[in-house]
């Protein structure tokens, strides 16, 4: 398939925001750190440039972005429809809470409007990946990890910008009380737990048996497979079809974008997670590289699971 | 809304006959020139006569060799095989030629019975018609996401980037019901314009259409059915062909002590050329 950018970042930016969401929101309900409403009220704010941002990439994907509303209407059937709903709740939700939210001491009506939130940023995501996880017509995304992995990378991204934002909003003090130290340290350890989950059941995805094509002979009815051969080509150039489903580029390197986005999204957030335990005073910095990197690192991997999938019309082309 | 409608009893669509295509793609164009003009249209054309051109088109015409095969799979049903073995094509032996063969093969929208390119639609814009089964895009709603394309695994729609929507077959909806036109004439113009009436129109949920009857008769199938998408069209597989004839028997010749294959190479091809 073709990776196109516009999809790309729409996926790994809005993945991160609802991400992000999701954990302040799970934070606020349950009533754990981080303390302050300015630390909250940034990484809500955060959390909405970034989704925004993405949505307004998946809008410039489209052949009449002005009829993008149009979008809303078929929430019964179509999971983009569902997403877009989804997405667009979220944000007078997400503007209404920054308001309201005091600390994370609020009281019990604020918290259940963060649940609700964290509720709503996870079916986002969600119905993100079930845009591509349910197109019977792409194989590689019919695996079972696909779901799982939105969900994962978004959780990893989303709570390596809270790490960043709450170390640049707050900056914990050196002698920190040890309840705090506790806590954060907790906190680093949950996040690294996470990025290693999410690094084991990537490998496991780029390591699946490839998935069985149809073979031209079965793609016609024409007979048993490998005795049907394309002679002619229905074109002399490219057409849509093969432009946009024939996208071979990222299979001839996928084994160097493997090893670059494995580096970038999971080798140096845990590196830097490990440093920033071992040295608090390298904190931000190591935070600041973290973040920079897994964003690097998911779009790298977000354009291979795309330009990687091969797609079932490409069998009455071979 | 993209939700299906329920499966209503009439489901128009073609039935191609693999057999008697020639490849000549005037199927292709005549689509394109009816389309162009009709209620659909026009349909993007890019640099038509320059180096590199590009458009959208309904349909596309493939050309396969396929190879000789021990079981001969085209006959898709043990009645089509059991008719081959006791009833051979005149003059022939009811296989396949030693070489196998040549397969023409017209590639468009299949007017699923439950289309993912519909269910997929964010907008209600892709739908199929209750009526006839028909399954259209309405130009007016299309936002051009493209999920469509992406979930149709016949390639049936492609993009265009001019009118920044997404087109496909209207199986000619502008003509078969067009009142303006004869009768005779009120069929898809790919159906028109074949030469050999490889393409056939009709309503394949009446079991006594022309067509029903035509793919019951010849075991016409249905394209990927494991995908479940459920395709009303359906193809006509070819006929088992005639064997070459044999090749002649080089014992008369060893007689004399003339052997082809020592001679000097401009009279070895002059040999091959005089005994064909």
């Amino acid at each position: 398939m073709r990776p196109a950018l516009s999809i790309v970042f729409f996926t790994t930016l809005s993945g991160a925001g609802y991400g992000l969401w999701l954990l302040i929101a799970i934070a606020v309900a349950i009533g754990a750190a981080p303390a302050d409403r300015f630390t909250i009220v940034v990484t809500l704010l955060t959390g909405l440039v970034l989704t925004s941002i993405g949505l307004l990439a998946s809008v410039a994907h489209l052949g009449k972005p002005l009829r993008a509303w149009r979008a809303l209407s078929q929430w019964r059937s179509s999971w983009l429809s569902r997403e877009g709903i989804l997405a667009l709740v979220c944000v007078p939700l997400c503007l209404l809470l920054a308001w309201r939210v005091e600390s994370v001491h609020s009281g019990l009506r604020i918290r259940a409007g963060f649940a609700v939130f964290a509720l709503l940023a996870a079916a986002t995501v969600l119905c993100t990946a079930r845009i591509y996880a349910s197109l019977r017509t792409i194989r590689a995304w019919r695996d079972w990890r696909v779901t799982p992995l939105y969900g994962l990378l978004a959780l990893q991204t989303g709570g390596l910008w809270l790490w960043l934002l709450c170390e640049l909003a707050a900056p914990q003090p050196l002698d920190i009380q040890p309840g705090i130290c506790a806590g954060r340290v907790a906190w680093l350890v949950a996040l690294a737990a996470g990025i290693g989950l999410t690094w084991g059941l990537q490998r496991a995805y780029w390591r699946r048996p490839a998935e069985a094509q149809p073979d031209t002979a079965a793609a016609t009815g024409l007979g048993l497979p490998g005795t049907v051969a394309a002679m002619e080509a229905p074109h002399t150039e490219e057409n849509y079809l093969l432009r946009e489903m024939g996208f071979a580029l990222a299979r001839r390197h996928a084994e160097r974008l493997r090893a670059i986005a494995s580096r970038t999204l999971f080798v140096l957030p845990l590196l830097a997670i490990g440093v920033s335990l071992l040295l608090p005073g390298w904190t931000l910095p190591a935070a600041i590289v973290a973040t920079v990197g897994a964003m690097l690192g998911v779009f790298v991997q977000r354009w291979l699971f795309f330009a990687e999938a091969r797609h079932a019309v490409q069998a009455y082309y071979r | 809304m993209t939700d299906l409608p329920p499966k209503g009893r009439v489901k128009l669509g073609l039935v191609i006959d693999l057999d008697t295509c020639v490849g000549c793609h005037a199927c292709a164009v005549a689509c394109k020139e009816w389309n162009d003009g009709g209620s659909f249209g026009p349909l993007e054309d890019r640099d038509a006569y320059g180096a590199q051109p590009d458009g959208v088109w309904f349909n596309r015409v493939h050309s396969y060799q396929v190879a000789v095969q021990a079981v001969p799979p085209l006959l898709r049903t043990v009645q089509a095989a059991a008719a081959a073995v006791t009833a051979p094509a005149p003059g022939g032996c009811g296989g396949q030629a030693a070489d196998g063969m040549t397969v023409h093969f017209p590639r468009s929208c299949l007017h699923c019975e439950k289309p993912a390119c519909v269910t997929v639609c964010p907008t209600g814009a892709s739908y199929k018609r209750v009526e006839d089964g028909i399954v259209l895009v309405d130009e007016d709603l299309c936002i051009g996401c493209q999920l469509c394309a992406w979930a149709c695994p016949y390639g049936a729609r492609e993009f265009s980037e001019h009118h920044g929507t997404m087109q496909k077959c209207t199986l000619c909806v502008d003509r078969i019901y067009n009142d303006q036109l004869a009768p005779e004439d009120r069929q898809p113009a790919c159906v028109k314009a074949c030469p050999t009436r490889a393409r056939h129109f009709g309503d394949l949920g009446d079991p006594d259409s022309a067509v029903s009857q035509l793919v019951a008769e010849r075991s016409g199938y249905a394209l990927m059915p494991e995908l479940g998408y459920e395709p009303v069209n359906r193809y006509l597989p070819p006929r088992p062909r005639r064997a070459a004839p044999p090749e002649p028997a080089p014992a008369a010749a060893a007689a004399d002590g003339y052997d082809p294959a020592a001679l000097p190479p401009l009279l070895r091809w002059l040999d091959r050329a005089l005994s064909r």
